[in-house]
């Protein structure tokens, strides 16, 4: 076997750095250390150099013009920026913001905010699929909407939402549309003019750059302007002030070139380690279900929960494969996932479903492993659970009837 | 860079990264996981990031609950300004602008030398009873001039009002100690130290007080700063905070070397003034002028040199907008004239001799050397 326990299987949590962004990273710690924004001597030009670089490199993966792309410290600071910079500017005009209930946290936490500020904000529900219906959308969307926010990638279930729909609907009604994209980016297609994405946050450690980074993409044609959060210096053509971390913006331009030329090939290679996973599971085990829509989603990610399991028990039980059950961020708590709640899964099923991600080092033989090892605790927990016994003895303990197998 | 060894002398603006740091900082980059996930990986990152803020808070005197990671010094100094709601802001007239363009602030004064005005403080503290936050830098990143903090905070805390003290620029280069300081807070950076650029921290002196974070989202940080951890940033502040902290002699050496410089520059020409020199600076730090120098242009002629140092702060991103600090201390135009000379740890004799030669052959100062034989 050979295999290396335990196996990572959580690549929406975080992604390992790739070691040729390590490489890329490397003489800007030592060599060319210079402060990027030092515009007076030759070490603060060769570091802004290497900055600029990286720029075309992230506004490349994009379809963005450089001077499009601020960076920032990481998604969650890009989504804090664009819908609190975003509404805070334009406050005085229009003043209603529309999202979605499956959003990241740092973007409802922002929508929060803004309420107490005194903008209204409108949260999409979403359909089984995890998806958005459009004509909800828009019909949210009003006179005095300034935004959409509407997440590319769920990173919990990993479904990939109606971007260039939604863009389109967006520029006709004269709204500027946000897309978290932290996990989509390096995972799929992204053309900020084709999808009209007037601004989209981006991290680097979830696609194999480094964490501390991301990006915010700024359109400039119509332009969308923001009130900046971080003040002081006025870096960043005063969107985001503070000393731009050199090392950090070229490993994400380098996770960008990698992930430009890579992507079509993995993603191919990962649809097909999915497959073989949920063929895995869905043979040997009854009563699974895929929670949110598994076409219209990105490879790298399977969500699914299995009826008749203890969900506390179930990923104490994950002793050689590191998978989530819920986002990371919020795995300290013991609440079932928001998001597998707003597509409609009970409560109990939430709490018994795993998130598994798949990446650039994940190989057939660890798939396998992990369906072994996913089939024997579920089956295990089943025979301790009464629920199961009863279930077995033909006593039907749920009103929910179970679909697909 | 220039031809041959180019000599670096900006280390306020940022500093290279020490080799040790840079093992850290790979090594830690290959540590996979999410600090917030539970699983082995996870908690992997988790111990790091946590070893680190107690390394770091074990070298500020502070708790580690007290340290919470950002972005940098600037994310710091914004937090500690915006996530106290609702106070009356006095702000030092010689602050960073991340703590100057919060907005809704007043500025305190200082002296000819760059000194805090403490009776201005006091007083300004009490024609308003609404509760205050004052801002006082513990070192100046454009002359090094040493702010009597301590005093500042008892003051403050005087009038009820607490006191937030900016030490990016003083961490590392001498010692900090909350608790000597009286601060409430401190904000400090890596990259100043010898650390990489991108993470920084906002210090509280008492962990449980209540913060409104910037960053609104994820749990991390104690619910004060939402975002992953940067654990190869985290990883790396700590290794440089060990790395300064094995290098006790550093700010002796520097002070040899800065103030040998500063007398060869005078003894030449008479007619060079240094910034703050008659007050406790930073031992790294020299802003200095002669009259009738242009700044920016003896900048790119020491940069042609292979010397660099810079007029005025890094960050102002291009603009030509006159050093707030030295207008503060009432330099009038002489603060056109005015270039900065940062050491660190990087730092070597050869450096301070090379500018030496090169600064007194610039065509402005070799003018004024000129205009003084000719009066001897």
């Amino acid at each position: 076997m050979g295999l290396k326990l335990p196996i990572y299987l959580d690549y929406q949590a975080t992604t390992p750095c790739d070691p040729r962004v390590v490489e890329a990273m490397l003489p800007f710690f030592t060599e060319t250390f210079g402060n990027p924004h030092s515009r007076q001597h030759a070490f603060g030009w060769a570091a802004e150099e290497a900055v600029e670089q990286a720029r075309e490199q992230v506004a490349a993966i994009i379809g963005a013009e450089p001077k499009e792309i601020i960076f920032t410290s990481g998604a969650t600071e890009s989504n804090n920026l664009a819908l609190q910079g975003v509404a805070r500017l334009y406050k005085a005009k229009k003043n209603h913001i529309v999202t979605v209930v499956t959003e990241h946290k740092c973007v409802l936490d922002s929508c929060r905010q803004l309420e107490e500020e005194g903008i209204s904000v409108t949260r999409l529900g979403v359909k089984p699929s995890g998806l958005i219906d459009l004509d909800e959308l828009a019909a949210a969307i009003g006179p005095q909407t300034v935004l959409v926010s509407v997440m590319a990638v769920n990173n919990e279930i990993g479904v990939i939402q109606p971007l260039a729909e939604i863009g389109a609907l967006c520029r006709s009604r004269g709204v500027f549309f946000h897309t978290d994209a932290a996990q989509a980016v390096g995972k799929m297609a992204l053309d900020v003019n084709a999808m009209n994405i007037d601004l989209m946050s981006i991290s680097g450690h979830k696609f194999y750059g480094p964490k501390g980074i991301g990006a915010l993409f700024l359109r400039r044609r119509p332009r969308v302007r923001l009130q900046a959060m971080m003040l002081g210096g006025g870096q960043e053509r005063g969107h985001r002030s503070g000393t731009l971390a050199t090392p950090l913006c070229v490993g994400l331009g380098e996770a960008c070139r990698i992930a430009a030329v890579e992507m079509p090939a993995e993603a191919l290679r990962l649809a097909g380690l999915r497959a073989r996973l949920l063929d895995g599971l869905v043979g040997r085990l009854k009563h699974v279900e895929v929670n949110g829509d598994l076409d219209r989603r990105i490879p790298g990610n399977l969500n699914v929960s299995f009826g008749y399991v203890e969900g506390e028990r179930l990923l104490a039980e994950m002793k050689d494969i590191a998978v989530a059950a819920g986002s990371a961020c919020s795995s300290a708590s013991t609440e079932p996932s928001y998001v597998l709640r707003a597509l409609g899964v009970d409560a109990e099923l939430a709490f018994a479903s795993l998130r598994i991600g798949l990446g650039r080092t994940t190989s057939v033989a660890e798939v396998d492993y992990a369906i072994d090892h996913i089939v024997d605790a579920v089956s295990r927990l089943r025979e301790r659970s009464p629920l199961w016994g009863m279930f077995r003895e033909g006593i039907d303990t749920r009103v929910k009837t179970w679909a697909g197998n | 860079m220039g031809n041959g060894r180019a000599v670096y002398l900006d280390h306020n603006a940022t500093a290279p990264v020490r080799p040790e740091v840079a093992r850290a900082v790979v090594e830690a980059l290959g540590v996979l996981g999410n600090p917030s996930s539970v699983h082995g990986f996870g908690r992997a990152a988790r111990r790091l990031v946590e070893d680190s803020r107690e390394l770091i808070a074990g070298w500020l005197g502070a708790r580690p609950a007290g340290v919470i990671f950002t972005s940098g010094g600037s994310e710091a100094n914004t937090l500690a300004m915006l996530g106290r709601v609702g106070r009356r802001r006095l702000v030092s007239a010689v602050e960073h602008p991340s703590l100057r363009d919060v907005g809704a602030t007043e500025a305190v004064p200082v002296d000819g030398d760059g000194v805090l005005d403490l009776a201005r403080l006091d007083s300004l503290l009490a024609g308003d009873r609404r509760p205050a936050l004052v801002a006082v830098m513990l070192a100046n990143n454009e002359t090094g001039v040493i702010q009597p903090v301590a005093e500042a905070a008892r003051i403050a805390h005087a009038h009820g009002a607490l006191l937030h003290c900016d030490a990016v620029q003083a961490a590392g280069r001498m010692a900090v100690d909350l608790g000597r300081l009286g601060a409430d807070s401190l904000s400090v950076s890596a990259h100043k130290l010898g650390g990489p650029t991108g993470i920084g921290a906002l210090v509280l002196a008492d962990p449980e007080e209540a913060l409104e974070p910037l960053l609104k989202g994820g749990g991390q940080e104690r619910r004060r700063r939402a975002g992953t951890e940067n654990v190869c940033g985290i990883a790396g502040f700590a290794a440089a905070v060990e790395a300064s902290c094995g290098a006790p002699g550093l700010a002796a050496s520097l002070a040899v070397w800065r103030d040998g410089m500063e007398a060869a520059l005078r003894a030449a020409c008479p007619s060079l003034v240094v910034f703050g020199a008659a007050v406790e600076r930073l031992t790294n730090t020299s802003c200095l002028a002669v009259p009738g120098l242009t700044a920016r242009t003896a900048v790119m002629a020491l940069d042609l040199a292979g010397v660099a140092v810079s007029a005025g702060a890094a960050c102002s991103s291009g603009s030509v907008a006159p050093s707030h600090v030295l207008e503060a201390m009432g330099a009038g135009p002489l603060a056109q004239a005015a270039i900065r000379i940062s050491l660190g740890w990087s730092s070597r004799k050869s450096d301070i001799d090379a500018f030496v030669d090169a600064f007194l052959a610039l065509p402005g100062v070799a003018a004024a050397k000129r205009e003084v034989q000719a009066w001897g």
